[in-house]
């Protein structure tokens, strides 16, 4: 369940990977004194992103931004918006200017791994009760450390409805118990 | 008539008229051979044939105990066993809440269960049972289809219902035992010493739930599908003729761990948590959801909450 596969002709492939060396260089040396990672309020797992697909901007960098409604083709086809009104779109999340990040309906920028908080916005009810552990899965300690799930972990925020699955053998019939 | 024959016997003649009776002679033949078989085995077996009840063991005498039985389960399943009888903690009495609007009836608990606490695959026993239960009925138990089947859950107009050990405050099972086989532990965990259970299954005809189950035969695991940790008032392997059931993952629970059943559940439909902590999980449902019991009117007081989380 991730935000759908981005695939990416060769040429390009070959010089978003010069430059993604080029920026993770760069980042290295400008990063080296600063420690504040991403830590969040809630122990979440990395956001269910497609390996290899992170950071966005590798692609959208070099692409003009469409704020066009339509029917995603391409990198992005299999992403099939299924959530809320018709009128929702992929800006009311994602920002037209920074594609790694998300942002909320004041405009304040979240990160993937805060997401809780958009999801929040109109789930008021549903990020209180994840707060304490009611809504959603919790594994670790029921006296200690928790180990929470992003709420793209278990509902794919396109089309979060669940889809059903196969239930495991039932248990015998008494009768049938030799 | 001869008058001696009136005479009524004194005591030193009666007892002397005993001394070849058909019932004496029995009786020390049988002491004898017992005597001579319980000789004859393994201390290992003598042991367990001579256990006391687990309450009236030392510290000591508990700890060779489990140092025997996870020897014998090794012996049995190959790998090296922990029994262990890890004590219930002080301020802690555990509780359990499942919400009926998130399960999906995908029995993945079920077999997380069976996996987690050593249960027979052959004959199968499934210390959680999901019931499958129309929406227009609500929760009707005469209603309910146990074995429901299809290729894919949750159905349309169903909600399922998973039911196992209630963990009642006031365990009927525990008023019928004979023996004193089960009992309340004092962290609220209801449980079975396999090694004290006689198989008359009072219980299981107290227990409103069906919550219990029998091992009509030797219960069959394959060696490596044995969970090697285990506690002694949990998922230790069992014997042929003793009554089981859901304990909360005693092993698990006691060192902080949660059930198996909630950490395997897809839709995070189980909460697990001490009542006594305003903080957990299962108090803030009970204290801010919709919340039943089942079968609320026969007075068992569960200590197993079914909620709402709408």
């Amino acid at each position: 369940m991730g935000f759908g596969k981005i695939r990416v002709g060769r040429s390009v492939a070959a010089i978003v990977a010069v430059l993604a060396i080029a920026l993770l260089a760069l980042g290295a040396s400008a990063g080296a004194g600063d420690d504040s990672s991403t830590e969040t309020e809630f122990p979440v797992p990395p956001p269910p992103i497609t390996e290899g697909y992170y950071p966005c901007s590798v692609c959208h960098a070099e692409m003009e931004t469409n704020m066009e409604r339509r029917e995603l083709v391409d990198e992005h086809e299999s992403i099939k918006l299924n959530h809320g009104p018709r009128s929702r779109w992929c800006f009311d999340c994602h920002t037209p200017e920074n594609r790694d990040v998300l942002h909320l309906a004041s405009g304040e920028v979240v990160t993937f791994e805060e997401s809780y908080l958009l999801c929040g916005q109109c789930h008021g009810d549903k990020l209180r009760d994840w707060k304490v552990g009611v809504h959603g899965k919790r594994t670790g300690e029921w006296n200690g450390k928790k180990q929470y799930l992003l709420c793209a972990n278990c509902h794919n925020p396109h089309s979060p409805h669940f889809a059903p699955i196969e239930p495991l053998p039932p248990p015998p019939r008494p009768r049938d118990i030799r | 008539m001869k008058e001696q024959a009136l005479t009524i016997p004194t005591e030193k003649e009666r007892r002397r008229n005993r001394a070849l009776t058909r019932r004496r002679f029995l009786r020390s033949t049988v002491v004898a051979a017992a005597g001579g078989v319980l000789a004859s085995c393994s201390p290992s077996v003598r042991e367990s044939f001579f256990q006391q009840h687990l309450k009236e063991l030392t510290e000591e005498d508990k700890k060779r105990t489990y140092a025997r039985l996870a020897e014998e389960y090794g012996n049995r399943y190959g790998g090296k066993f922990t029994v262990g009888g890890e004590p219930a903690k002080e301020g802690v009495l555990f509780a359990y809440a499942l919400d009926l609007s998130r399960c999906v009836g995908c029995r993945r608990c079920v077999y997380a269960c069976v996996k987690e606490n050593n249960q027979s695959r052959d004959p199968a026993i499934h210390w959680i049972t999901v019931l499958q239960m129309e929406k227009e009925k609500g929760v009707d138990l005469s209603h309910a289809d146990a074995y429901y089947n299809p290729k894919a859950v949750p159905e349309d107009g169903h909600f399922y219902m998973p039911v196992q050990c209630q963990q009642c405050r006031r365990p009927q099972c525990v008023e019928v035992c004979p023996v004193g086989a089960t009992w309340q532990e004092p962290d609220g965990i209801v449980v079975v010493d396999y090694n004290w259970c006689i198989g008359c299954r009072y219980c299981m005809a107290a227990c409103p739930y069906g919550a219990r189950h029998f091992n009509w035969s030797r219960p069959e695991i394959p060696n490596e599908q044995i969970n090697h940790d285990t506690h002694y008032l949990g998922n230790r392997p069992r014997y042929k003729g003793v009554v089981e059931k859901c304990t909360f993952c005693i092993q698990r629970v006691r060192k902080g761990k949660y059930p198996a059943c909630v950490e395997i559940c897809p839709v995070g439909a189980r909460k697990f948590g001490n009542l006594l902590d305003p903080e957990s999980e299962v108090r803030y449902v009970i204290e801010n959801k919709r919340v039943f019991i089942l079968k609320e009117e026969i007075n068992t007081q569960p200590k197993f909450y079914y909620f709402y989380g709408v």
